[in-house]
């Protein structure tokens, strides 16, 4: 194996292994995982600099499928152990990967955190407003009237969709977007801009579960570029999350906060330390 | 009763008052002076429930040898006013010899302290500071109580000139002047028992609280990554560490719950950063999941649990042994892994270095039992060893030959298997949770379940822990086995009962998982019955010996819950009688 070479160019699928995914045919993670490749490749990212960290669900089980250092950890806690890896190594390259009910529900709280705290990394979510890997239960994205579940009640939750981008600008999250994985190559070109961008960037992507939700389908005919371009004011952004249908595509919120970063660059010695307790 | 010769020369006081008093200020400066002068010490402080002020407790015992345990009675107890503080007449036994010293313009000895035969003494405090421009009843206790004790009351100023002289010099004519007063005043208040003397020079020592310790020990251990959430009885670790790892180019974070502290750590240890956080029961109850991944994925990372009362939100500020079994067996699934406790305060420092050392020699996470009593509690105590224990993980460190697969989860005879660092050139894998295959791959087979499983066992079974796994110390057909902040007051006890002619051994692991049969069957040869001493009402200790170790037959008990730390002569009393 030759040492690092900085002439190398990595196409997408230098960042694919060779282990089949559990996903189902036509799950909408296939493409967000072309996406994210895509996007590494673009970037040119050298794959042993770069980790993708995962909770629990389908689409949690990306980082196998992936070249670059991983690590599927437990429900709901992606955001965590992905935030100690980059803060502990700077000089690598984290994208967090899950989906809604991981990243939502049981890892709502590190959500808020991570937008507040504002870590340089990327969380990509693969958003099916469903759990799928426990068979269809409702998540905290779904439709308020959504009953084809077994735990379900008649009539559906009744409770309101968490709306994960307002919740993200509101948190003060650096970055927001929303894709479609039916439009990989748009997909991609986000998830590039949201690894270039300092500070903690988060992309929503709509991902059908055709399983356990197959009306979703419908999504590609309703889905659309947003109209307005990206902005760097919050209150217009999230003047416009509020009020759009959920199906405008693209770039919405660019902020300006510094990253986090509380690494100390001391060189006292042990000996310093001792000193202190020394009579 | 006959004390061992080794604290025979010991003083056990405490100073009471309600906020604004002045009695933790007092205390310190008697701590501070007792340290100029050669001594050794113990101060612990017990508070009302009040976030600031209130009553609160300074708890001294001051040695010419080194101690590790608070004495069975309280020889002096000095009140600056008695607003609340018979709230804390069972943490200050008291009996016939003691001296209660009272300001009779401040309120009645109260009842519950009264009735124990002490000697009371009045001092007019309050009334003596008046004498003086700016001179305040704190320090005509301090003056008193040095003078009372033995203690130069020269060097008392001097440590006085050492704090405020140089800021506050009118503050510091005041001190010495009613310290001097407070002295003055003593002289007719009677002999009480003097400080013993110090046998040559003073030695070097240290001042550190087993807070600090653990936090230091961790530093020197490797430790360059903490993340955590502040809880009672823990914190000081983690505001020692928030300023001092950067100062070696480490990292911390407060994270916004434990369950976010353990797993940056696990996230900061897969990147190759030694890793720590620090925790009480209930945090430790939200990150045994979490210590289930590390176990599972092979991440070392350290947690020290500073035990409180419990169940639920329990006793916060108080000490108790109750979270054996969730360290030893909150996991769910079969996961081995590391649990270790220090046994005195300057122990925090060695055990919890000990514990990186292990955790990042086997790959596994590591829990290190401390307690409040332990953590809170400040010493003056002998240098500690500069043990060698550096957290080294064993990494790929050359490049892999052309087409060889790294496996993360090589099944190796020791069962470690080299860990690629991020940012590693052709190694990249990833770390699982899931049951996997020797490379890492998610697997639900049951051949590659027992083969991870008997790896990751043999990690620990297979390691060589040397002499440090217990305090073994005597001989006997008696012995004590305990552990912790018990193991002080057992050491006492074992002391004095040989000064009685009772031959006992003291049993103390401190390293509580995994489990060691054979140094622990060596240990009990020639042992016919044995006491387990413990704070936990239901007896943790007690059962994880029956279960784990094959014991004598004879087995007493003293076991109790906190917070009234168990006393020598509880145990030597026990020895006594078991010894018949």
């Amino acid at each position: 194996m030759t040492e690092s070479n900085c002439a190398i160019t990595y196409s997408a699928k230098d960042y694919k292994s060779e282990t089949k995914p559990v996903w189902c045919p036509g799950c909408g993670d296939y493409s967000v995982l072309s996406s994210i490749t895509k996007a590494f490749a673009d970037l040119n990212l050298e794959p042993h600099k770069t980790s993708v960290v995962s909770g629990i669900g389908c689409s949690s089980r990306i980082p196998a499928y992936t070249t670059t250092y991983g690590f599927h950890t437990i429900h709901g806690r992606a955001l965590v152990v992905g935030a100690g890896l980059k803060l502990a190594r700077p000089d690598m390259t984290v994208l967090v990967a899950g989906g809604d009910g991981d990243g939502f529900s049981i890892g709502g709280n590190h959500f808020l955190h991570a937008c507040r705290r504002n870590v340089d990394m990327t969380y990509v979510v693969m958003d099916n407003r469903v759990y799928g890997m426990t068979k269809g239960q409702p998540s905290p994205t779904t439709e308020p009237d959504w009953d084809a579940s077994a735990m379900a009640p008649p009539g559906g939750t009744g409770m309101t969709p968490f709306n994960p981008l307002a919740i993200a600008l509101a948190a003060g999250a650096n970055f927001v977007a929303r894709c479609f994985s039916g439009d990989p190559n748009g997909t991609a070109a986000v998830i590039a801009e949201a690894i270039k961008h300092p500070g903690f960037s988060f992309v929503a992507v709509m991902s059908p579960c055709i399983t356990f939700r197959e009306e979703q389908r419908e999504w590609k005919n309703v889905v659309r570029p947003s109209p307005v371009d990206s902005t760097t004011d919050a209150a217009q952004a999230a003047k416009r999350l509020m009020t759009d249908d959920g199906f405008n595509m693209g770039i919405l919120y660019r902020g300006a906060r510094v990253p986090y970063s509380p690494k100390g660059a001391g060189q006292a010695t042990i000996g310093d330390l001792e000193a202190e307790f020394a009579l | 009763m006959t004390q061992n010769k080794g604290v025979s020369g010991s003083v056990s006081l405490a100073m009471c008052g309600s906020g604004g008093a002045g009695v933790m200020t007092a205390a310190n400066m008697l701590l501070d002076a007792a340290a100029e002068a050669g001594y050794y010490a113990l101060f612990g402080r017990s508070s009302g429930p009040q976030i600031r002020g209130g009553e609160a407790a300074a708890i001294v015992r001051l040695s010419p040898e080194p101690v590790t345990s608070v004495d069975d009675t309280t020889e002096i107890l000095l009140a600056i006013d008695w607003q609340n503080v018979q709230r804390f007449a069972a943490e200050l036994p008291l009996d016939k010899n003691s001296v209660i010293i009272t300001d009779p313009t401040q309120g009645e000895v109260p009842e519950v302290m009264a009735k124990s035969g002490a000697r009371i003494v009045e001092l007019h405090m309050k009334d003596l500071a008046k004498e003086i421009p700016g001179g305040r009843p704190n320090m005509i206790a301090l003056g008193a109580v040095a003078q009372l004790i033995g203690l130069s009351v020269d060097v008392v100023c001097e440590v006085l000139g050492q704090s405020l002289k140089k800021k506050r010099a009118d503050a510091y004519e005041a001190s010495v002047a009613a310290v001097k007063k407070g002295a003055e005043a003593a002289l007719s208040m009677g002999t009480t028992k003097q400080l013993g003397k110090l046998a040559g020079e003073p030695a070097k020592r240290w001042s550190i609280t087993g807070n600090e310790a653990a936090a230091l020990g961790a530093v020197r251990g490797g430790v360059r990554f903490c993340a955590a959430y502040p809880i009672t009885p823990a914190t000081e670790i983690l505001e020692y560490l928030s300023s001092a790892l950067p100062k070696v180019g480490g990292t911390f974070v407060q994270a916004e719950d434990e369950l976010a502290s353990i797993n940056m750590c696990i996230g900061g240890s897969f990147g190759g950063a030694a890793s720590i956080t620090a925790t009480s029961g209930p945090g430790l109850s939200l990150m045994i999941e979490a210590l289930g991944m590390a176990t599972a994925s092979e991440t070392p990372v350290v947690v020290v649990d500073v035990q409180r009362g419990g169940p639920s939100t329990g006793i916060p500020t108080k000490s108790e042994q109750s979270d054996l079994n969730i360290a030893l067996y909150g996991l769910h699934g079969d996961g081995p892994h590391l649990v270790v406790a220090p046994n005195s305060i300057g122990d925090c420092l060695m055990t919890t270095q000990w514990a990186v050392h292990l955790a990042e020699m086997t790959q596994t996470p590591c829990i290190v039992l401390s307690d409040q009593s332990l953590g809170q509690s400040r010493t003056i105590m002998p240098v500690p060893a500069d043990v060698a224990f550096v957290g080294k993980r064993l990494t790929v460190t050359e490049a892999l030959p052309e087409g060889q697969v790294y496996k993360r989860y090589a099944n190796t005879a020791s069962g470690v298997s080299p860990m690629a660092i991020p940012g590693t050139l052709g190694c990249q894998y990833t770390a699982d949770g899931l049951e996997h295959t020797e490379t890492g791959l998610p697997s639900s087979q049951a051949n590659d379940h027992s083969t991870q499983q008997d790896k990751r066992l043999r990690k620990l079974t297979g390691f060589e822990y040397g002499d440090l796994w217990a305090t073994v110390e005597g001989e006997g057909d008696i012995a004590v086995m305990c552990w912790g902040s018990c193991v002080g007051a057992a050491r006492e006890a074992i002391a004095r009962a040989a000064a009685d002619g009772v031959k006992a051994r003291l049993i103390a692991p401190r390293l509580l998982y995994p489990t060691r049969p054979d140094v622990m069957a060596k240990a009990l040869a020639g042992v016919k019955k044995v006491l387990v001493v413990e704070l936990s009402h239901l007896g943790q200790f007690h059962r994880y010996l029956k279960g784990e170790y094959d014991l004598p037959a004879e087995i007493q008990q003293i076991k109790r819950g906190g917070p009234l730390p168990i006393r020598p002569n509880e145990i030597h009393s026990r020895l006594l009688s078991m010894g018949k």
